[in-house]
């Protein structure tokens, strides 16, 4: 499957990007995260403490468990600082 | 119940009279609006990134918990992004309930989840350089305060 996945944040600036589409068969946020890990340092620099790390699928909140089965969009991001 | 995402400043006044004309049969109004805060001295602007359409629909939800949660008659969620100058205002809540204790419950909620669970980031860029808020423990402590609370209140 293709998904565009989205960073925000710290996110976006260590992987060097906001968006890109990305083909996959990973089954989980885990799988895909181990994925963008091993294709070069920003992304490993990004990923490195995964505890700082939330992420949406399909614009829902969810967890490194959430399975990613007919998402489209998945989207990585630091804890939330509104207000 | 009304959610405004923008980058243009917004007129606090103006946003409290047309709310408070729209209220019919509530006897309490409550208003919170946030400042960007310069601590320092030192900061230049304040940066705000958000998840367009995420955000939104977090907003919604929020105010939608919040309105069902507290019987509140009407809600009011407005969240700048973009560059912000000291002293600006980032965001307002407005909340109208019959009686005040529901109005200031139903704006701290939303203010809660609002801080936590929407897709906003802060960047504070000063002379010295540039660095992310970090998310405080005490906002995942009273959030964890909500979801504590006993089930449906009577009301």
């Amino acid at each position: 499957m293709t998904l565009d996945i989205l960073y925000f944040a710290w996110v976006r600036e260590r992987v060097g990007l906001s968006q890109e589409a990305y083909q996959t068969s990973a089954a989980t946020v885990a799988d895909l995260i181990a994925e963008l890990v091993a294709r070069d340092a920003g992304y490993a620099a990004a990923f490195a403490d995964v505890s700082a790390i939330c992420v949406a699928v399909d614009q829902e909140l969810g967890d490194l468990t959430t399975p990613l089965a007919d998402c489209r969009e998945v989207a990585f991001f630091p804890p939330m600082t509104g207000g | 119940m009304s959610v405004r995402v923008q980058e243009a400043a917004f007129d606090v006044a103006a946003e409290m009279g047309a709310f408070q004309s729209a209220v019919s049969r509530s006897g309490a109004v409550v208003s919170f609006t946030g400042l960007v805060r310069d601590d320092t001295g030192t900061l230049e602007y304040m940066f705000i990134e958000h998840y367009p359409g995420m955000t939104e629909a977090a907003l919604q939800k929020f105010a939608d918990q919040a309105t069902e949660k507290f019987g509140l008659e009407k809600a009011l969620v407005i969240h700048r992004h973009g560059r912000l100058q000291p002293g600006e205002a980032i965001m307002m809540v407005a909340t109208a309930a019959g009686h005040r204790k529901d109005a200031f419950a139903g704006a701290d909620y939303l203010m809660d989840y609002l801080k936590s669970r929407a897709p906003f980031w802060k960047k504070e860029v000063s002379k010295g350089g540039a660095n992310w808020v970090a998310a405080k423990d005490q906002d995942e402590a009273a959030l964890a305060a909500w979801s504590l609370e006993s089930a449906p209140q009577e009301r």
